[in-house]
C-alpha cells in the first residue's frame, strides 16, 4: 500500500495584486481571495497522476493553517485526493516548524512520496521540502519538471539555472514541484459534491508536540521602491537615440 | 563578531559569480570575518579563484570524490560540519543555493532567511516577499547560527584583488548514497549567461511560436546580450525553462533589459525590478510593462525588432 502525502498551503490568490497595509504591519488580506498555492496544486496533480497510473494507492492532502483552510483542502479532495488532514493553527508558522509537523505526520502515515510545491507564493521562502528531507534523512528532488517511478526508485528531472538536471533517488523521498511538471486539472461540480463526503480530519498543532515558536521577527512591511516614470518613443529611430543618450548602445 | 562561511558555487572547475556576490553581502556586516568553503573532488582551481575575491580571509577546500556533482543531500552534512565554527552560513539564492541551504539549516536545527536583499546589521536584513510586492525587515536571533541565502541581483560582485589563504579542511560526516546524479543538459549557446549578462533581451507570449522566438536570439546576438523569456513564453514551449525570468524563475539585474512582447505580469516584473534601464516593446499601449519601463515603444514587434536590429547595424 503506497501512499503519497501532498502539502497544500492556503495563500493569497495568484491574481491578486498584494498591497502593504498603510501602518506597515503586514499585507492586506481582508476580503482578499485565498487559494491553494499554485505549486502545491501542481504537486497534487502529480500525485493524482501517479495514483492513476498505479504508482500509489492513496493520496492524502495536508495543510497547516486556520480553520478556513478547510476550503483549500476541500478543493484538493474535489481534484481527487482521498482524504485530508488539517493541522490547525491560527498563527503563521515558519518553514522549519512546517517541516517538523510534516515529519510527525510521516511517522504516522508512512508515505512513499511527499510532494510539495517548491515555494509558497506568499513568503517566497523555498525551504520546507528541503528541510523536511533533511529531518527525515531521506532524498530530496527539488524543482521537479518530470518524475518517473521505477519500483523503489525515482528518476526526477529538475529545473536548474544551467538547464535540466536528472537525478535518481531511492524512495521514500521528498519532491518539490516546478511550473512545468504538469497542468493541474479543473475541478468539476459533481466532484465538489463528492468531496464533501470525503474524510477531513482536524488536528490541533499543539497536540503534535512540535516546537513551532517563530525564530525570525518581521519588524516592518514596506511597498517596493517605485521606478520613476519613463518616456514613450514613437519609433525605432527615437528608441535608438534614447539608448545612445544613456550610453547603452 | 560575525564569522561568516560562504558556500562556493562552481561548475566545470570554475567559480560561479554568485559567490562574489555573497561576499559583497557578507562584507556589509561590520567587522565580519569571511571564509569561503569549496566542496569538490579537487577544489584547488576554484579555491584559487575564490582566494582572489577581496574581503575573504580563508578559503577552505573539502575534497571528496562524492562531491563531483552538487547534490544537496551529499553536500549538506559536510557544510553543516564546517559550519560548526561560524556564526553565519551564506549561500547564493540560485537553484544551487536554494536546493542546498535549507537542508543545511535543518541539519543545524535552525531556520533559514531566504533572499537577503539588504543588510541592516549582523542579524537584521531586508528581503522581498509576495513576488516583490512587499519588502520586509527581518530580525534573526543572535543566539542561533544564521543560515541565509543571498539575493544575487541585489549585490554587485565583490572586486578582485584579494589574497586569501587556502587550507584543506577535514570533514568527517557520513554521506548518503540514496541520491545519485544521472545527467545534465545545458544549452551551450555561446551567449552571455542570463544571470550575469549586462544586457538581456527577453521575449514573451506575443512571439507566438518557437520559430518566431528566433528573432529574439537574433537581436540579442546583435547586442551581445543574454536571452530571457516570460513564463508564458516558456510554458508555451517557445523558449527553454532556464530562460525564464520572474518570481519563480531567474531574478536578474542587467544594465539594460529589453522586454519584447511581454505584457508585464507582476511575477515577471519582480524578476527585473533591479534592472538599470528597462525598454518595453509591445503592441498593447495599456500593457503593465509600460508602467515600469524607462523607454516604451508601442507597435508590432515583428516590424520593430528587424528595424531595431538594422538600426544597431
Amino acid at each position: 500500500m503506497s501512499k503519497i502525502l501532498v502539502g497544500l498551503k492556503r495563500v493569497v490568490d495568484y491574481n491578486v495584486r498584494v498591497r502593504v497595509k498603510p501602518d506597515g504591519t503586514g499585507v492586506v488580506t481582508d476580503g482578499v481571495k485565498m487559494s491553494i498555492n499554485p505549486f502545491d496544486e501542481i504537486a497534487l496533480e502529480e500525485a493524482l497522476r501517479i495514483k492513476e497510473k498505479g504508482g500509489a494507492t492513496e493520496v492524502v492532502v495536508v495543510s497547516i493553517g486556520p480553520a478556513d483552510t478547510q476550503q483549500q483542502l476541500r478543493t484538493g479532495l474535489a481534484m481527487g485526493a482521498d482524504r485530508a488532514i488539517l493541522v490547525q493553527t491560527d498563527t503563521a508558522i515558519e518553514p522549519l516548524a512546517a517541516a517538523k509537523v510534516f515529519l510527525k505526520l510521516i511517522e504516522k502515515e508512512n508515505p512513499q512520496i511527499v510532494l510539495l510545491g517548491k515555494q509558497g507564493i506568499d513568503d517566497d521562502n523555498n525551504q520546507t521540502g528541503q528541510m523536511l528531507a533533511a529531518l527525515w534523512d531521506r532524498p530530496q528532488a527539488t524543482f521537479a519538471s518530470k518524475v518517473e517511478l521505477d519500483g523503489g526508485k525515482a528518476k526526477v528531472t529538475r529545473e536548474v539555472d544551467a538547464g535540466l538536471e536528472t537525478i535518481e533517488v531511492d524512495l521514500p523521498a521528498v519532491f518539490t514541484t516546478d511550473l512545468r511538471l504538469n497542468e493541474p486539472r479543473y475541478v468539476k461540480l459533481p466532484d465538489i459534491m463528492k468531496a464533501k463526503k470525503k474524510p477531513l480530519d482536524t488536528v490541533a498543532i499543539a497536540s503534535l508536540g512540535v516546537d513551532t515558536a517563530p525564530q525570525f521577527k518581521t519588524t516592518k512591511y514596506e511597498p517596493p521602491a517605485a521606478r520613476s516614470k519613463g518616456i514613450m518613443v514613437k519609433d525605432v529611430a527615437e528608441l535608438v537615440a534614447a539608448l545612445k543618450q544613456k550610453g547603452l548602445v | 563578531m560575525a564569522k561568516i562561511l560562504i558556500v562556493a558555487e562552481h561548475a566545470g572547475g570554475k567559480l560561479n559569480p554568485s559567490t562574489a556576490k555573497c561576499v559583497a553581502c557578507a562584507s556589509k556586516i561590520d567587522g565580519a570575518q569571511i571564509d569561503i568553503a569549496v566542496f569538490a573532488t579537487d577544489g584547488a582551481a576554484v579555491a584559487a579563484e575564490a582566494a582572489k575575491i577581496q574581503g575573504v580571509k580563508t578559503v577552505l577546500t573539502v575534497n571528496n570524490a562524492a562531491n563531483a556533482e552538487p547534490l544537496a543531500a551529499v553536500l549538506a552534512p559536510q557544510v553543516a560540519a564546517v559550519a560548526a565554527n561560524y556564526t553565519h552560513v551564506f549561500g547564493p539564492s540560485t537553484t544551487f543555493g536554494k536546493d542546498l541551504m535549507p537542508r543545511v539549516a535543518a541539519l543545524l536545527g535552525v531556520g533559514q532567511l531566504s533572499d537577503i536583499a539588504a543588510v541592516e546589521g549582523a542579524y537584521k536584513f531586508r528581503r522581498p516577499v509576495y513576488a516583490g510586492n512587499a519588502i520586509i525587515s527581518v530580525e534573526a536571533p543572535q543566539d542561533k547560527k544564521l543560515v541565509a541565502t543571498v539575493r544575487t541581483a541585489s549585490f554587485q560582485a565583490a572586486p578582485q584583488g584579494g589574497s586569501a589563504g587556502v587550507e584543506a579542511a577535514n570533514v568527517s560526516a557520513s554521506l548518503p548514497s540514496h541520491t545519485r546524479f544521472v545527467s545534465r543538459s545545458a544549452a551551450a549557446t555561446g551567449r552571455p549567461d542570463l544571470q550575469t549578462a549586462s544586457r538581456v533581451v527577453s521575449g514573451g507570449r506575443a512571439l507566438g511560436s518557437a520559430d518566431n522566438f528566433k528573432i529574439i536570439f537574433g537581436l540579442a546576438d546583435k547586442m551581445g546580450a543574454g536571452v530571457g523569456a516570460s513564463r508564458a513564453a516558456v510554458d508555451a514551449g517557445y523558449a527553454a525553462n532556464d530562460l525564464q525570468v520572474g518570481q519563480t524563475g531567474k531574478i536578474i539585474a542587467p544594465e539594460l533589459y529589453v522586454a519584447i512582447g511581454i505584457s508585464g505580469a507582476i511575477q515577471h516584473l519582480t524578476g527585473i525590478k533591479d534592472a538599470r534601464t528597462i525598454v518595453a516593446i509591445n503592441k498593447d499601449a495599456e500593457a503593465p510593462i509600460f508602467e515600469v519601463a524607462d523607454i516604451g515603444l508601442v507597435g508590432d514587434l515583428f516590424t520593430i525588432v528587424p528595424e531595431l536590429e538594422k538600426a544597431l547595424g
